[in-house]
């Protein structure tokens, strides 16, 4: 069972790999979104300060989001996801690998990232460990419920938007609590507070969401 | 072994067939034989336990596929439309992952050996293939396969020239030889292979 994940996670990565034009973008589109703000406001350090956790933060939502409708379509496509589904593991711990995969992929590097990019906000220093915890424990739980999505809205036609106006809502909570986090530790009350509640919603949907997906996927490959 | 009862398959408020009943035994071969349109694929979906039918059960060995789920994909081998390989991993990365998920793990020297069989070059990414080629590289799925008690062909002749033809038709009837059952669909009748036909045009 653990050993189909691992395989699941490896090929992944393999493609990614072979295909690093797809992560690029991701992640360029991350640094440039980010980097339009201070552009556009100007140098008024206060007010960049000010806004920096929130803009870094929707931008990686909304990076993060750009390459979900690719995770399941490109293997339902194909044929592989039926041969996944079709597997010796349970469909949960293929959606949970497949959930993996695309946050290796597209939400790690975001969070490794976001310091260089809170530069150019002017962020004070000792506030970069919190914005990269804050988003090392948030894009797991995006790519968790990203993945729902994906997998219901395989195969329609114009699936793309559709699963922004599904998946964009059910962000909110995450951008809240990871945007809010750095906020708190700027103010000098720690964001401790904000990040455990990170912590309590990626331990919910890393139990929950694998059987959502699995569902989804079982219902859209009909 | 493998046993339907009641079947009924409806697709786009359009009954495909109904109360279709047959039971497989071991070493038999099904063809499954129907124009297009006529559900070949969504029957063979459904006994595999991708599709739920309408109406009616599949059962293995007694049992009901959707209860057994993950012990039943395990004797199983399905091989749908779709050639099911990635175009940027190669013939053998494709074939071994395909193991891999399946739940065995062969060396790779057993691999090759498979793809070498259906003639395919092994270290070539897929997407410089041709449509013949990646369907072989599919196919060599079935030469490590012989453990596997039950066999699920969609088209597997599609896009094969006379000498894979020829080989496919080898590799079911040394499966069915083993005891292994095969329930495949195509349009041809085939050459080497006696089968059983269920045809799908009521």
């Amino acid at each position: 069972m653990l050993d189909a994940a691992l395989c699941i996670v490896r090929r992944d990565l393999l493609l990614a790999l072979r295909r690093r034009s797809d992560v690029a973008t991701a992640l360029l589109f991350f640094v440039i979104v980010a980097s339009l703000f201070p552009l556009g406001i100007g140098a008024e350090p206060n007010l960049l300060r000010a806004i920096a956790p929130g803009v870094i933060w929707v931008a990686a939502l909304l990076s993060s989001m750009l390459s979900l409708s690719r995770l399941f379509a490109a293997d339902y496509a194909d044929g592989t996801l039926e041969q996944m589904l079709l597997g010796a593991a349970p469909v949960g711990v293929v959606a949970a690998a497949k959930a993996l995969a695309h946050w290796l992929v597209s939400g790690l590097p975001l969070a490794l990232i976001a310091p260089v990019l809170a530069l150019q906000y002017d962020l004070p220093a000792a506030l970069y460990p919190v914005l990269a915890l804050s988003l090392l424990l948030g894009t797991p739980v995006l790519s968790m419920i990203g993945a729902i999505g994906a997998a219901l809205t395989l195969g329609v036609r114009g699936g793309g938007i559709l699963l922004s106006l599904l998946i964009l809502p059910l962000y909110v909570p995450v951008l809240i609590l990871g945007a809010g986090s750095v906020d708190m530790a700027s103010a000098g009350m720690g964001g401790e507070g904000q990040l455990l509640l990170l912590a309590a919603l990626l331990v919910g949907a890393c139990t929950l969401a694998p059987w959502a997906i699995a569902a989804a996927l079982r219902i859209s490959i009909e | 072994m493998l046993e339907a009862a009641g079947l009924e398959c409806v697709r786009q408020q359009r009954t495909l067939f109904s109360a279709l009943s047959f039971s497989l035994s071991a070493g038999e071969r099904l063809r499954i034989a129907g124009a297009n349109g006529s559900g070949k694929t969504s029957l063979l979906r459904i006994l595999c336990g991708l599709l739920a039918p309408s109406a009616g059960e599949v059962r293995w060995r007694g049992e009901r596929i959707d209860f057994l789920r993950e012990d039943y994909s395990r004797q199983i081998v399905y091989l749908g439309h779709a050639p099911a390989v990635k175009d940027d991993l190669t013939a053998a990365e494709n074939l071994e992952i395909a193991c891999r998920l399946a739940g065995c793990l062969f060396p790779g020297s057993i691999l090759q050996k498979a793809l070498a069989q259906l003639g395919v070059p092994p270290d070539v990414p897929v997407r410089k293939l041709s449509q013949g080629q990646r369907r072989r590289a599919a196919l060599a799925r079935l030469a490590v396969s012989g453990s596997v008690p039950l066999w699920l062909l969609d088209e597997p002749y599609a896009a094969l020239d006379v000498h894979a033809t020829a080989l496919v038709d080898a590799l079911i009837a040394e499966h069915a030889a083993r005891g292994g059952a095969i329930v495949f669909t195509t349009h041809q009748e085939t050459g080497a292979a006696p089968a059983r036909v269920l045809e799908l045009d009521a």
